[in-house]
């Protein structure tokens, strides 16, 4: 992150606080990650919706990460959209896994068991932090959109 | 996984991490008292890698999978470095809130390895 910061002119969102922002997003990037390669690796056949979601969201994650230190005005928007992405996710399968955890293929509601993705039950498995994120985020892209830059529109609203 | 050790770690890291993040909201750059805290953490999760590496030949086996364990804890081993890393060449005080951040990501990662370890497979 720091050599990425360091070898193109510093956008300002990668300034001041957002670099905590971008740290706890790099964190939760790893987690989820970590976490989704398990799965996929030992455990695909138990769960395969919640797990490929656990994937989906580890993507995503990774990417909100680099687009919130890359500069520029593509880039905002590919936080913008990701962050959104992960706003949706969490309330609907934060939701989904805790009134009707056998949509997902879940055997029950339990935040911090095997089968459990960073989106189950809001995000409790990781302190909550995954439904609290794309809040702060929102508001940090809101409030630090390139200069001259359109503001764009949030689909899932700020 | 030792428990009074894991008590330890998390109390610590806990400990550490709101030190760090009080520090850097109240305006102060990386210093020796957050610097020094996050090394602590480091250290402890050196131990917890040996620890890791050792338990299996001594009888003290994982219920979880060991595969997921070492993701979290390779994780949290590099953590600190990289916070470190970044608290030397960027010397403001959101350096020092990034400490304490990753401090408590420890904590809350060791609370997953040891639920991995002592209570998964049960």
């Amino acid at each position: 992150m720091t050599f990425l910061a360091k070898s193109t002119p510093k956008p300002p969102r990668v300034q001041g606080a957002g670099r905590v922002l971008i740290l706890v997003y790099g964190i939760l990037a790893l987690g989820a990650t970590g976490r989704s390669v398990y799965q996929l690796s030992e455990r695909f056949a138990e769960a395969p919706l919640a797990y490929s979601l656990s994937a989906l969201s580890a993507v995503v994650y990774i990417v909100a990460t680099i687009a919130l230190i890359a500069p520029g005005r593509a880039w905002y928007r590919v936080a913008w959209s990701t962050i959104s992405f992960e706003l949706t996710g969490v309330v609907v399968i934060g939701t989904i896994s805790t009134f009707a955890p056998g949509l997902l293929g879940l055997d029950g509601v339990d935040p911090f068991g095997q089968q459990s993705t960073v989106w189950s039950v809001y995000g409790a498995g990781y302190v909550f932090i995954p439904l609290v994120l794309p809040v702060l985020g929102m508001l940090w892209l809101h409030r630090h959109h390139p200069a001259g830059a359109v503001l764009a529109k949030a689909p899932g609203g700020a | 996984m030792i428990g009074w050790f894991t008590i330890v770690v998390v109390t610590i890291a806990t400990l550490s991490g709101v030190l760090c993040v009080v520090l850097g909201l109240i305006g102060k750059a990386p210093n020796d008292l957050s610097m020094g805290g996050t090394a602590l953490v480091a250290l402890l999760m050196f131990a917890q890698l040996v620890i890791t590496i050792v338990a299996p030949f001594a009888g003290n086996h994982p219920t979880g999978s060991l595969f997921e364990f070492y993701l979290y804890l390779v994780s949290a081993v590099l953590l600190p470095f990289a916070g470190g890393l970044w608290a030397l060449m960027d010397r403001t005080r959101w350096s020092t809130v990034v400490l304490g951040a990753i401090c408590l990501a420890i904590a809350v990662m060791m609370v997953r390895m040891s639920i991995i370890w002592n209570v998964q497979g049960a």
